[in-house]
């Protein structure tokens, strides 16, 4: 019989021959992952259960990423009762600050998450691994304080849309900007419950980088989970970071999708979410003139060192214009200091931009720049909800790294052909 | 279980940073996260909302962030239950993780206004519009997230079938 990529390692991990859609399964987990804020709740989970040891201390990964380096007294609380459950448990891969950087970003790069596995965490964006070959998806505190106990999780097995993207893409469009425009045409809640499988020949020539921009944001159309089959751009990026077992697990040919929606990308543009929803996009020949104040460069969504080469590029020999905050925050120190040695953060210093340590920074409107009443900022990030980066009248306009690039130089919103 | 109360309406794609801003995220306790429910879209949601108070909402309640501070929020704010159009998929789960029922009725959405009244059975899905004599029908909690309910949610779900040896 015949399965989709996801039912196959749904199926796998259940210790089941075949799954269908809306099965309800228990499955094992591969990784759990929790951070500085999703963590202390699934810590109190756990201890509520009464279990006094997790159930395998290598594949749990707890990741201070939100709130720091701890922005207040709180925060640091928060940081601290997860350090100490760390240390007691004897977490494996526990990582704040040094050697760590945005949960979605290290362990990716740390071959930590692989093809074939699956993957809870408890942060929304746990999707983006999908861009590797694996299961991977957002839970809440409590599902995963129970992952931390049992290594189990109850999953119902998710229909699949199948996007097929075909053409050829035009020059400084890519990952960020197809997501966006996938976004707008099916709706914030056009997956909801659903797996998003990207696929078709854009998908093949499309670098890691951005294939996990994709992923990321398959929750912003409301994806249980994003998914890319691995192909030898996968495997050329696993292979150079680790030496780990993993399957390569594939859609059958005959499998069954709810829909399969092919996607024509000769003509997309660079596409920017406009306030206050990632499903409110627009073209950006058709963006007309709006000022911003401030330009963010970063995120799980858009902060790999790819992505700060792609935003250098447009801002080398160039200086943001003049009011213009330019924030950039690399994904990982690995790759922050990849950028010292490339001369990219010269580049960044050069235009004028500030370089925040990495981190979600202002993303969730945490730290290291929010907003005023009636500001506004480009941002490379994967939400641009209503007070999301600070004041409730402040506005988020979602971007490409190359959009944004732009935008700073430019003080308005506008692409590297208007420069 | 039945379960009688106030609307709140609300439309549709209601964020979890809407129901609690990040900001408000560097504390765990339930009761400091409820002060802050709806602070920025309802400034008077906290100081009005009673104990078994029912919200009525689009399309997609409870999209974005995974964070369960947001149904934590509610629940420990009074909301007894919570009807929508849609649910977004971390919410609901989250939800009756914790153990705060969550129906769907498209018909039960559209109809309701802001400090309507309602009465609930869960076990049946029928909702009463007190006051015009309106009746609508949920969909059915699926079985699972009514024995999670039941249950007092997965914590004590997972004790009592998984960890019952210890």
């Amino acid at each position: 019989m015949s399965m989709t990529i996801t039912e196959k390692i749904l199926a796998a991990h259940a210790g089941l021959e075949r799954v269908s859609p809306g099965d309800l399964i228990e499955a094992r987990v591969d990784l759990a992952l929790a951070n500085d804020i999703t963590a202390p709740l699934a810590i109190k989970t756990f201890r509520e259960m009464g279990v006094h040891k997790v159930f395998d201390r290598d594949k749990i990964a707890l990741i201070a990423d939100h709130f720091v380096p701890n922005k207040d007294i709180s925060s640091a609380e928060q940081a601290k009762l997860m350090r100490e459950f760390a240390i007691e448990q004897e977490i494996t891969n526990f990582y704040e600050l040094n050697e760590s950087g945005i949960e979605h970003v290290i362990l990716p790069e740390k071959g930590l998450v692989l093809p074939g596995q699956l993957i809870v965490g408890a942060d929304s964006h746990t999707c983006t691994y999908g861009a590797l070959g694996a299961f991977s998806s957002g839970v809440g505190s409590t599902d995963l304080g129970t992952v931390m106990a049992t290594g189990e999780i109850w999953l119902k097995v998710p229909a699949t849309i199948r996007l097929e993207y075909k053409g050829t893409l035009r020059p400084n469009v890519g990952g960020k900007d197809l997501i966006l425009y996938t976004i707008g045409l099916i709706g914030v809640d056009g997956a909801n419950y659903r797996t998003i499988e990207f696929s078709g020949n854009v998908i093949g020539t499309l670098p890691m980088y951005q294939r996990f921009t994709m992923a990321n944001m398959a929750v912003e159309a409301g994806g249980k989970n994003g998914i890319i089959e691995p192909d030898v751009i996968t495997l050329a990026y696993v292979s150079e970071r680790t030496s780990s077992d993993y399957t390569v697990i594939k859609s059958d040919p005959e499998a069954d999708y709810e829909d399969v929606i092919t996607i024509k990308v000769d003509d997309i543009e660079p596409q920017i979410a406009f306030p206050s929803s990632p499903g409110n996009i627009r073209s950006l020949s058709e963006v007309g003139t709006i000022a911003v104040d401030q330009v963010f460069i970063g995120s799980c969504t858009n902060g790999w060192l790819d992505d700060l080469r792609d935003a250098a590029e447009i801002l080398k020999g160039r200086k943001a214009a003049s009011g213009i905050r330019l924030i950039v925050i690399p994904g990982s120190t690995l790759i922050y200091r990849k950028a010292i040695e490339e001369g990219i953060i010269e580049t960044f210093l050069d235009a004028g931009a500030v370089i925040g340590p990495p981190c979600c920074g202002p993303c969730l409107g945490g730290h290291m720049g929010i907003l005023a009443k009636g500001e506004r900022a480009v941002a490379t990030t994967n939400r641009n909800f209503v007070g999301r980066m600070g004041h409730p009248a402040s506005e988020v306009y979602l971007s490409s790294p190359i959009v944004a690039a732009a935008s700073a130089v430019l003080g308005r919103i506008g692409g590297p052909d208007d420069l | 279980m039945k379960i009688k109360g106030k609307i709140w309406k609300f439309g549709d794609d209601v964020d979890t940073d809407l129901i609690i801003p990040a900001r408000y995220l560097n504390v765990s306790d339930a009761r400091e996260l409820a002060q802050n429910c709806f602070t920025d879209l309802r400034p008077d949601f906290v100081t009005e909302v009673s104990e078994g108070d029912i919200i009525v909402a689009g399309r997609n309640f409870g999209c974005g962030s995974s964070r369960e501070h947001a149904p934590l929020a509610l629940k420990t704010a009074g909301i007894g239950l919570i009807i929508a159009e849609s649910f977004a998929r971390i919410f609901y789960r989250n939800s009756f993780n914790i153990g705060l029922p969550l129906i769907e009725s498209k018909e039960a959405a559209e109809s309701f206004s802001e400090g309507d009244e309602a009465a609930v059975d869960l076990a049946t899905g029928r909702i009463e519009q007190i006051g015009n004599g309106k009746f609508f029908t949920a969909k059915p909690i699926p079985a699972f997230m009514e024995e999670l309910i039941n249950s007092g949610g997965l914590v004590d779900y997972t004790k009592k079938t998984k960890l019952k040896n210890g």
